[in-house]
């Protein structure tokens, strides 16, 4: 296996009870990340990203199931390839926290209000090393320094209610980053954070991921946090990718008319046109799709055939994929 | 009107709802049709005393020979008059209390909740018994005694659900468009206090019927010959060894009767809010 | 804009809230959240104000409708002093002045239906026929975007975009001349954003409202106000014409503010201001200029004095030691 992690068709359903089949949420989702590559996930609020990288942490909240065929392949440290679907919890225990940890966005409610910050960072050692007390504490230490926390002697004694929101993501990042894990997924690292320290982490996790060799998915709904950290995009809508590309050719050789007009209405913003460009309606709902394109209804360039049948992800350009008719192969549109 | 049918709909499909709806509604009726239900009068000497239980006299009888199954049929009306009025006048002082003390705040709270805390630091039998020593004994005295005891729990809790209220944004919300304080505390705010309220009516009443038999077991409550499940336990000390029964069947209502009140309260409680917890 | 006439004029306006403590609830000490704030919204104007969490943006905005009691200052509106109001004329004056929430989830009431929350203002305000009433309920439905269907629903019932348009007309159904807007749009997706904002635009030119439009992020205060007040620490640091103070940064903290801002472009070189440090809690302020412990530029005077507000440009005034 070349890449680091392999999503192949990967659905995750809501169960609807015994009679109606499940409402897919997220449904056919294929991605490739690579060893040291910062790979971005942008959508809007429901649109699947979240229960997408829950699912490859096998972290997939009750009553959500993986639909059949889903497959997700991480690469081990000692090289060997595993399953994580069919893993059991035992195994994913020691690839959690270990190979793959994640930061969230309100780590106020990550981490634990009754214990110390030493006290955490520790835990996540105990578990996946067989460090003394000593050497724990000393391994905590210098992780606080690397993520660039002042008077981290101090800090490590401290309850997380001591701390602002800013550091507590610094220790969110150190508690991730301590195992020296392959793969870090920030779930909207910085939604929470005000713009200035919001610039303080993206910088950090920038520098940390050149030191420490991890590939991060950065989930966001945000392009400017985007474009600012990431090589790779998969733009989401409605459970699905409907465009992936290299950072550049999402903002520069925008395909999907999604992504077009998520770019329109945020570039519109401060110009001198003050109406601003709208994505005009709402998302639909899961289990509502129609078996046209997910997007027709709100697209401004949309043609009989986008309600009739739904386009597939094809590869436009080298490396970059983009579900929509418009930008479908002559020969496929013939048929 | 529909929200209260919807309530008892969903109460309905909880097992214990359920039970604890149909057992409720049967000792009502028993205590409705009590005259229609009962062979003889709760205060006639009708059968040799401390006779078993037989095919005539079901519960068997006293030690002054009156049947206890027409004494505990017409218990239960003065159980439930007791729990119903004691329970209405603490609720509805507690509720007016709570209400003020929760929006106004400031010293009026202070010194309500002061007196709250005060008669809460009581147990409660013992505030019972010192209010029912003031006002004498009997079957209204000793509905007073519970209602009062009541009153800082319902306080308490009508208190704590305004408060918490008040700072939702919806209330700010109608501040700010300019509603007037008592249309804000009617609209906005009470409908958030119903729902604890109601469950703590629930297993308020559960207690004031225990509260009601432990008194009357003191015999500082309903006084004899009137038939109180409390005082026929009371009477059956002397006998116990001669005639079990005349303990057995009392306390045996007297416990399905808190049982079946508690689990009301609990499922209602699941019912109306699940992230409720009292 | 400056043809129009100052609709509100806040002057000095300082709001404390006590720190209680003790068993005897004694104050012991003071959060300074809005700390002698100064400025002017004319009529049809919008004024931006922008901070980080805590900065005071969201009190300066309800004390100004005294929903909260101001500590000190004045606060003019249409020539009168708010402060001089008792209750009871306060309440009636909130026909005038509404405030638009940052989350249509928990600031609608879910026990209503649309209309009755619409109903709920004008009965508050007016004495209306419930014809009249229906008649202004439609009207501002169709304002806003819903329609009269739409009335008989529960809040729940809609998404965020469209709760949003209805808590928009429950403010400006009394047809006010001034709205307090707080963070209006952070609660919602970045597509619906848009349409909010152009909702808001189009209602100011039909009502011909005045803004005061408070919010934290600085790509959406840009497109929307006319002028701009960057506050920090309670204070507001440096106020001017929106595009003045965008392209034209005086105070070290606009600076830094600014150039946070994540670029919408991979490609373009980011030139980043990082501040240190977190900003002080305002229950006990630094001496001096609020910003100086985290100021690139700091002087020996700004640990010791606050500096005056100076106008630097027509309109563009920055409270900084730098311009002394």
């Amino acid at each position: 296996m070349e890449h680091l992690l392999e999503i192949r068709n990967l659905s995750i359903e809501l169960p609807q009870g015994k009679r109606q089949p499940p409402v897919k949420l997220v449904e056919g989702v294929d991605l490739d990340i690579d060893k040291k590559q910062n790979f971005g996930i942008v959508g809007e609020s429901g649109c699947g990203k979240s229960i997408t990288c829950s699912s490859i942490m096998g972290l997939l909240s009750y009553p959500l199931t993986l639909g059949k065929g889903s497959s997700i392949r991480f690469q081990q440290e000692n090289g060997n390839e595993v399953e994580i679907t069919s893993l059991p919890s035992s195994e994913l225990r020691k690839i959690r926290g270990k190979e793959i940890s994640m930061i969230f966005q309100e780590p106020m409610t990550a981490l634990d209000p009754t214990s110390t910050i030493v006290a955490q960072i520790e835990e996540t050692l105990r578990f996946h090393t067989s460090l003394t007390k000593a050497e724990m504490h000393d391994a905590a230490l210098a992780m606080l320094k690397k993520v660039n926390i002042p008077r981290p002697d101090q800090i490590l004694l401290d309850y997380p209610h001591h701390l602002s929101g800013g550091m507590l993501q610094r220790v969110m990042i150190a508690i991730a980053l301590i195992n020296n894990p392959r793969l870090l997924i920030a779930d909207e690292p910085t939604t929470a954070l005000d713009v200035t320290i919001q610039a303080q982490i993206l910088d950090l996790m920038n520098e940390l991921r050149e030191s420490f060799d991890t590939s991060v998915i950065m989930i966001t709904h945000d392009l400017g946090v985007i474009a600012e950290t990431c090589e790779k995009v998969a733009v989401f809508y409605a459970g699905q990718v409907v465009e992936q590309a290299s950072v550049e050719e999402i903002f520069h050789a925008t395909a999907h008319p999604y992504t077009a007009g998520l770019l329109k209405s945020v570039t519109s913003l401060g110009g001198a046109e003050k109406k601003l460009y709208t994505i005009q309606g709402t998302v639909p709902t899961a289990g509502h799709f129609g078996s046209g394109c997910r997007f027709a209804d709100r697209c401004d360039h949309c043609t009989s055939r986008c309600r009739e049948a739904a386009p597939a992800l094809t590869e436009i350009a080298p490396g970059h994929l983009c579900r929509c008719w418009l930008h479908a192969p002559e020969k496929e549109a013939a048929q | 009107m529909r929200k209260l049918l919807q309530t008892l709909r969903e109460l309905w499909r909880d097992p214990m709802g359920k039970i604890s709806i149909i057992g409720i509604l049967l000792i009502i009726l028993m205590a409705i049709f009590a005259p229609q239900l009962s062979h003889y009068g709760p205060e006639k000497m009708v059968g040799i005393p401390k006779s078993a239980p037989n095919a005539q006299f079901w519960f068997g009888t006293d030690n002054y020979g009156r049947d206890i199954f027409s004494r505990i049929i017409y218990g239960a009306r003065v159980s439930l008059q007791v729990g119903i009025i004691a329970v209405g006048i603490g609720a509805t002082a507690g509720y007016i209390l709570g209400l003020i003390a929760g929006y106004f705040e400031g010293w009026v709270d202070r010194v309500i909740m002061c007196i709250m805390d005060i008669l809460f630091a009581f147990p409660s039998i013992l505030l019972a018994i010192l209010i029912s020593t003031v006002l004498g004994r009997g079957l209204v005295p000793t509905m007073v005694a519970i209602g009062i005891v009541n009153i800082p729990v319902f306080a308490r809790t009508v208190r704590a659900s305004v408060i918490s209220a008040k700072s939702l944004e919806y209330v700010e919300n109608a501040r700010s468009v300019g509603v007037k304080t008592w249309p804000i505390l009617i609209r906005h705010i009470s409908p958030n206090v119903v729902a604890p309220f109601t469950v703590q009516a629930t297993l308020a009443l559960s207690s004031a019927i225990l509260t009601e038999a432990s008194m009357s077991f003191l015999g500082l409550g309903i006084q004899p010959p009137d038939p109180s499940w409390g005082s026929m336990l009371s009477e059956s000390r002397a006998f116990m060894e001669q005639a079990p029964w005349m303990a057995i069947f009392p306390a045996l209502f007297i416990i399905v009767t808190i049982l079946l009140f508690n689990i009301l309260g609990d499922s209602l409680r699941d019912v109306l809010d699940p992230k409720l917890k009292l | 804009m400056s043809e129009h006439t100052v609709l509100l004029d806040v002057q000095h306006l300082q709001t404390y809230f006590p720190i209680k403590g003790g068993v005897v609830h004694k104050t012991v000490g003071h959060v300074h959240a809005v700390e002698d704030v100064s400025f002017q919204i004319r009529e049809q104007e919008t004024f931006g104000l922008v901070g980080e969490s805590g900065c005071g943006k969201s009190t300066t905005g309800r004390t100004i409708l005294r929903l909260i009691e101001p500590t000190g200052g004045k606060i003019f509106f249409d020539g009168q002093d708010l402060c001089q109001l008792d209750r009871e004329a306060m309440r009636q004056k909130r026909r005038d002045m509404q405030l638009v929430f940052q989350d249509p989830y928990s600031s609608l009431n879910p026990r209503m239906t649309v209309r009755r929350l619409l109903e709920e203002p004008l009965q508050t305000h007016f004495t209306l026929t419930q014809k009249e009433m229906n008649e202004q309920v439609l009207w501002i439905a169709h304002a806003v975007g819903l329609s009269p269907e739409q009335l008989e629903r529960y809040p729940h019932q809609f998404s965020g975009g469209q709760r949003q348009r209805v808590s928009i007309a429950r403010a400006l159904i009394t047809k006010p001349r001034f709205v307090v807007a707080d963070e209006p749009v952070s609660a919602l997706d970045v597509s619906i954003q848009a349409q909010i904002l152009n909702l808001l635009f189009s209602l100011q030119e039909e009502l011909k409202l005045s803004y005061l439009f408070i919010s934290h992020d600085l790509n959406v205060v840009r497109h929307i106000s006319n002028r701009i007040g960057v506050m920090y620490l309670g204070r507001i640091m440096e106020q001017g014409n929106t595009e003045s103070v965008y392209r034209n940064p005086l105070h070290p903290y606009t600076r830094a503010l600014l150039s946070a801002i994540p670029k919408l472009d991979p490609l373009e070189e980011k030139h980043r201001i990082q501040l240190e440090g977190d900003v002080p809690s305002p229950a006990n302020p630094p001496k001096g200029c609020p910003f100086h412990d985290r100021c690139s530029k700091c002087m020996e005077i700004c640990k010791q004095s606050v500096p005056e507000e100076k106008e630097l440009e027509p309109g563009h005034r920055v409270s900084c030691h730098l311009y002394d």
